[in-house]
């Protein structure tokens, strides 16, 4: 227990949905455009989650016209409405830095199946 | 010295960030007060007007005899740090009276005086930010050293206050300007925008600020 846990309690934010490296997600990220506010979607995968408690973030990746894209997300943004896991993929390391080297069907990451009880 | 300011001890608990308007901010909480004011100075009684307060926790064993007598004539239980603030209206504040952080706001600015970390016997390139020498090109084992400290036969001596090694650190420092972010009144929690000297755990003394006017453009809230 550290003395500002209690503290930074207060900007944790716990309402996100449980993802992983590997993931395909969809963040809908609040962009304020001048007066008026919108949702954005940036849809990709999960390449990284880093650093811990109120300071992680995480970075999607996505290919967009031809050219790879990654956008970081701190963790705890208030600017996050939400973010949606559209698959589970089953990959082996924490930190995708391979996909960046690959592109196509190469870049395609298994879907993770849940280990079934028994 | 007519100038009114607000001041108050506490110790610095170390470093996080907050959200601010979807911005990340840095900033250090200090935990500050509740002070109690021991002493008021007056112009009559000692020639200049300032306000006494004292701060933390001590053992009243381990207060001196004279501690212990400047205390009760304040009536107030024994503490461990006393500052003295000059302050034009000190005659508003009476003695056993408490100071907490409530008497700050956000968005105020503040002066933070603390003791710096140490940092032992220190080089010129760590104490004064010199370059140091050259990396390679005929240098050797001379890469952090400070070069020349002076002329030859004229003067024929160092002069004085030539920037040297030294120790470096565990010295009074204060930063200026810095912006209160945020006040938590129930934990005594003053959260400063910005680093503030010394190690945590360490005394820290909050003051308005002496110079500062708000930024321009500075984060609306």
């Amino acid at each position: 227990m550290n003395t500002l846990d209690a503290l930074d309690a207060q900007s944790l934010r716990t309402d996100l949905q449980v993802f992983r490296a590997g993931d395909t997600v969809k963040v809908h990220a609040r962009v304020v455009e001048g007066s008026r506010s919108r949702v954005q979607i940036f849809q990709g995968v999960v390449i990284r989650r880093q650093g811990s408690a109120l300071r992680e973030t995480f970075t999607v990746r996505k290919i967009s016209f031809g050219v790879g894209v990654e956008r970081t997300y701190p963790i705890n943004s208030p600017s996050i409405d939400r973010v949606e896991v559209v698959t589970r993929g089953a990959v082996r390391r924490a930190k995708l830095y391979y996909l960046r080297g690959l592109r196509g069907k190469a870049a395609k990451i298994k879907e993770r199946r849940e280990k079934s009880v028994g | 010295m007519d100038r009114q300011l607000k001041g108050i001890l506490g110790a610095k608990l170390g470093m996080t960030q907050v959200w601010d308007n979807n911005r990340i901010v840095p900033v250090t909480v200090v935990q500050a007060g509740p002070c109690v004011v021991t002493q008021v100075r007056t112009p009559d009684a000692d020639g200049y007007s300032a306000v006494q307060l004292a701060y933390g926790a001590i053992d009243p064993r381990k207060v001196n005899k004279p501690g212990t007598g400047h205390f009760a004539k304040a009536s107030v239980a024994p503490r461990r740090h006393l500052v003295e603030l000059r302050t034009a209206d000190a005659s508003e504040y009476t003695t056993g009276q408490e100071v907490t952080v409530e008497a700050f706001e956000p968005g105020q600015l503040i002066d933070v005086t603390g003791r710096t970390k140490g940092k032992g016997f220190a080089g010129v390139m760590k104490r004064h930010g010199f370059h140091g020498l050259r990396a390679s090109h005929g240098v050797e084992r001379k890469h952090r050293s400070p070069g020349s400290i002076g002329a030859c036969a004229t003067p024929g001596r160092v002069f004085k206050g030539v920037r040297m090694a030294g120790r470096m650190g565990s010295a009074r420092f204060t930063v200026q300007n810095l912006m209160i972010q945020a006040i938590d009144p129930e934990n005594n929690l003053i959260l400063v925008k910005g680093a503030v000297p010394g190690p945590k755990g360490g005394l820290v003394l909050v003051r308005t600020a002496a110079k500062g006017r708000a930024k321009k453009g500075g984060v609306a809230r």
